[in-house]
């Protein structure tokens, strides 16, 4: 079984999670994002979407008809912002948390836009592909 | 209870269940801490015996009830998201399994079906039966934890010596079968890891033949006690609307009395194939999430039953000299098969650029796998949908208005398990 | 010459305190405080991860903590003599770890459950602290991914020799270090069924 996938612009979110809310996805399953920095070759999106570094990726599900939908959004580096879906299905809330957390984008309208994971004064958001894994080297020494 | 899935400005007013106050804000603690002489704002955790590991709980408080509430977590981040960047295809279940460390073949579960669907690879059936088994075992030891923990938060503190008395055997089981007894490593891109020991067929035999009459104890000992249902019953009480509206599933969702597996539903490995019940409930309170776990044992142990009997024969993982290792033997004699050991486990084995979901039902529900592959050898991106941290959010519903003695049993309720939370 | 009662004199000095129950012998009070710190070590809930169920496990009938008076497992950490470290510790909970460790009384003990808490482990990455004992002085290291039961019996039983013979609170008086121990892995050593019963 192959979820389906929709390109959706950043405007056409809102509108169109509603719209598939009254076609009967009770939820949203899962709200999360990727950076595509280092991967700028990328063939996967159909032609008339521009690819942009991050992808906001929220995945739908319906219970009448099972089968999930995926909605892939670009969203720029200038301006990383996109509308939440807190008003649509309030279970985004601490998914959309996370995603800010992790990459730094902003959802417009979230109530609670704190970090989630990080401690609160940490700086960067380690998703990125900028943000280093931050392995230090290990050292092997005799114990005694 | 206002019903959170059709009425969209009260999610948002202050007196809603959720308190969106940041951890580190004073100010408006002590601002919000005055506004009423009997309402404070009290904390919970991250290191408290109920919390199940890290968990912490900002909660306001109007003398012994609580109004609203805010689960903080992050206490146990540890990065696997990043560090799955740097770790190829065949190293990734080492990583995801100490994730949801009650039932971590579930994650590697999930890992290995992304990976195989980007892959194109078909699971040869043995393969697909054994992971079932093993599955199907670990969700018995994953509730027998759930009913040992939950009858050490209740204060039922002999539960939690029954509960791992038996928990000890299925781990004892699974430790003959993997050679470990947590954090496996035992499902993997192309099927699994070794086949079955000689004799698996008596040992399961012995387990399932011992469990029920066990069960049936805990039956004693809890379902009928009424000081247990008294703690239990009407307590956390959630309704199946606002669990859709939150994204909740798993044994949560089933308490409502709404019926939705994905074992049945969405059916993955060969759970089409074996025959049993959806255990639901009817009030969507703690109670009936105890009993959905213990019943659930039961289910488990009915699809063994079945498993014993339809085991195929065959290879354990699929002949595709593209992400198999040589067998262990032909290592010893041709310098090839050594050289094919080596690129494997070193290199890696390339995975075609694409992107897909996968996922698979959990002991706490839908645990999912997004995996981005740019056609390297290891995943350009992958997270896990954790049941476990979506679920949490149900917590401010089902405690507003509660008593502060009542959240313990419902933070247990939930059953969260917080490396899969924080990840 | 045999003492009637109290069998060779030599084992009843060799036994020493062990032997308390079935002989009389007189010693210092030093001995029987080491001794009694050893069999009353009652250690703070401090679960973090994966290691958290095999230390609970560890408590948990087959196993049996109770043998060495450890099964009480306080929540309280100025009720606690011992801090199992079990699991990883995040960059946000290291704060917290050592505000717990703080609280507890002295003497007190630390134990590095896991190769999370002793170094890392697997996860060496932004998020997890390489090593507990950068935040607090380990006596034990257990090794293992999650060390099994019997690791982790192991390196109690090392520790409870260390306060017993005392050189462990010596030290610690001097340096403030912890006594960096490190045991061997023992599991699977009693993977034998428990007898199940219809
Ligand atoms: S050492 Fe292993 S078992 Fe222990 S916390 Fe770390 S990953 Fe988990």
């Amino acid at each position: 079984m192959t979820d389906s996938v929709l390109h959706v612009s950043r405007d056409q979110l809102t509108e169109t999670v509603a719209g598939l809310r009254d076609e009967g996805y009770v939820s949203v399953l899962d709200v999360t994002a990727v950076d595509y920095l280092e991967h700028p070759g990328r063939t996967d999106l159909p032609d008339k979407v521009a690819p942009e570094r991050f992808e906001l990726v929220v995945t739908l599900i319906s219970h009448t008809a099972p089968g999930r939908t995926r909605l892939r959004v670009q969203v720029p580096d200038d301006d990383p912002t996109v509308p939440t879906l807190f008003d649509l299905y309030p279970g985004t809330e601490a998914l959309e948390r996370e995603v800010a957390d992790m990459f730094g984008i902003v959802f417009e309208g979230h109530p609670d836009p704190s970090r989630i994971l990080m401690p609160p004064d940490w700086e960067g958001h380690p998703l990125r592909k900028d943000f280093s894994v931050g392995q230090i080297p290990v050292q092997f020494k005799a114990t005694r | 209870m206002n019903s959170i899935a059709t009425d969209e400005a009260v999610r948002r007013r202050d007196d809603s269940a959720v308190l969106r106050i940041a951890e580190d804000d004073g100010e408006r603690l002590e601002a919000e801490a005055g506004t009423s002489d009997t309402s404070m704002v009290m904390n919970m955790g991250p290191q408290h015996p109920s919390t199940h590991g890290v968990l912490r709980l900002m909660l306001e408080m109007e003398g012994e009830t609580v109004m609203r509430s805010k689960p903080v977590i992050g206490y146990l981040h540890t990065g696997m998201e990043k560090t799955a960047e740097t770790l190829t295809y065949l190293q990734g279940p080492t990583n995801v399994t100490r994730m949801d460390y009650a039932s971590p073949l579930f994650s590697e579960l999930a890992f290995s079906m992304a990976t195989e669907a980007l892959l194109g690879l078909e699971v040869p059936p043995r393969a697909t039966w054994i992971r079932m088994l093993m599955c199907e075992l670990n969700r018995i030891s994953s509730h027998l934890l759930f009913q040992a923990t939950n009858g050490m938060d209740i204060g039922a503190v002999s539960m939690m010596i029954y509960g791992w008395r038996e928990r000890e055997e299925a781990l004892r089981l699974l430790e003959t079968i993997t050679g470990l007894r947590m954090n496996h490593n035992f499902i993997r891109p192309g099927g699994v890891a070794a086949d079955l020991p000689d004799g698996w067929r008596d040992e399961v035999l012995t387990l399932i033949d011992a469990l029920p009459a066990r069960l049936n104890e805990f039956d004693t000992l809890l379902t009928g006690q009424p000081i247990y249902r008294e703690r239990l019953q009407g307590v956390g009480v959630i309704n199946t609307a606002e669990c859709l509206a939150l994204g909740v599933t798993g044994p949560i969702l089933r308490s409502t009395g709404y019926a939705w597996d994905l074992r049945r539903d969405m059916p993955y490995l060969a759970y089409d194939q074996v025959d049993f019940d959806v255990v639901v409930g009817t009030y969507g309170d703690c109670f009936d999430r105890y009993a959905i776990r213990l019943n659930e044992i039961r289910e488990s142990i009915r699809i063994l039953a079945q498993i014993l009997h339809q085991m195929p024969s065959g290879d354990y993982r699929v002949q595709d000299k593209k992400v198999t290792p040589p067998p262990r033997a032909r290592i010893d004699e041709s310098m090839e098969a050594l050289i094919h050991h080596f690129k494997i486990f070193t290199e890696g084995f390339k995975v075609p650029a694409g992107e897909v979901y996968a996922a698979v039902e959990s002991p706490r529900g839908e645990l999912g796998c997004y995996m981005v592959s740019d056609g390297s050898a290891v995943p350009y991106r992958m997270h896990i949908r954790g049941p476990s941290f979506v679920n949490l959010q149900t917590l401010p519903h089902m405690m507003q208005g509660g008593m502060v003695a009542d959240a313990v049993a419902i933070i247990s309720s939930v059953d969260p398990i917080m490396g899969e939370v924080d990840r | 010459m045999k003492l009637p009662l109290l069998g060779d004199p030599k084992a009843v000095i060799d036994q020493g305190l062990e032997g308390v129950d079935h002989n009389f012998v007189t010693g210092k009070l030093e001995d029987l405080v080491k001794w009694s710190r050893a069999r009353s070590c009652w250690p703070a809930t401090f679960g973090l991860a994966c290691c958290a169920i095999e230390m609970m496990a560890t408590g948990g009938a087959h196993y049996d903590l109770a043998r060495y008076g450890m099964e009480v497992f306080r929540a309280s950490p100025r009720q606690a003599d011992l801090m199992i470290v079990a699991g990883r510790v995040s960059q946000k909970m290291a704060p917290i770890l050592r505000r717990i460790y703080d609280q507890m009384m002295e003497p007190k003990w630390v134990i590095s459950m896991g190769v999370c808490a002793s170094s890392g482990g697997m996860f060496n990455n932004y998020a997890i602290v390489q090593g507990v004992d950068q935040i607090v002085p380990v006596d034990v290291y257990a090794p293992g991914c999650p060390p099994g039961p019997e690791t982790l019996m192991h390196a109690i039983l090392t520790l409870h020799d260390k306060i017993t013979s005392g050189e462990i609170t010596r030290r610690r008086d001097e340096t403030g270090a912890g006594a960096n121990l490190t045991v061997d892995q023992r599991d699977g050593q009693t993977s034998t069924g428990v007898v199940i019963r219809k």
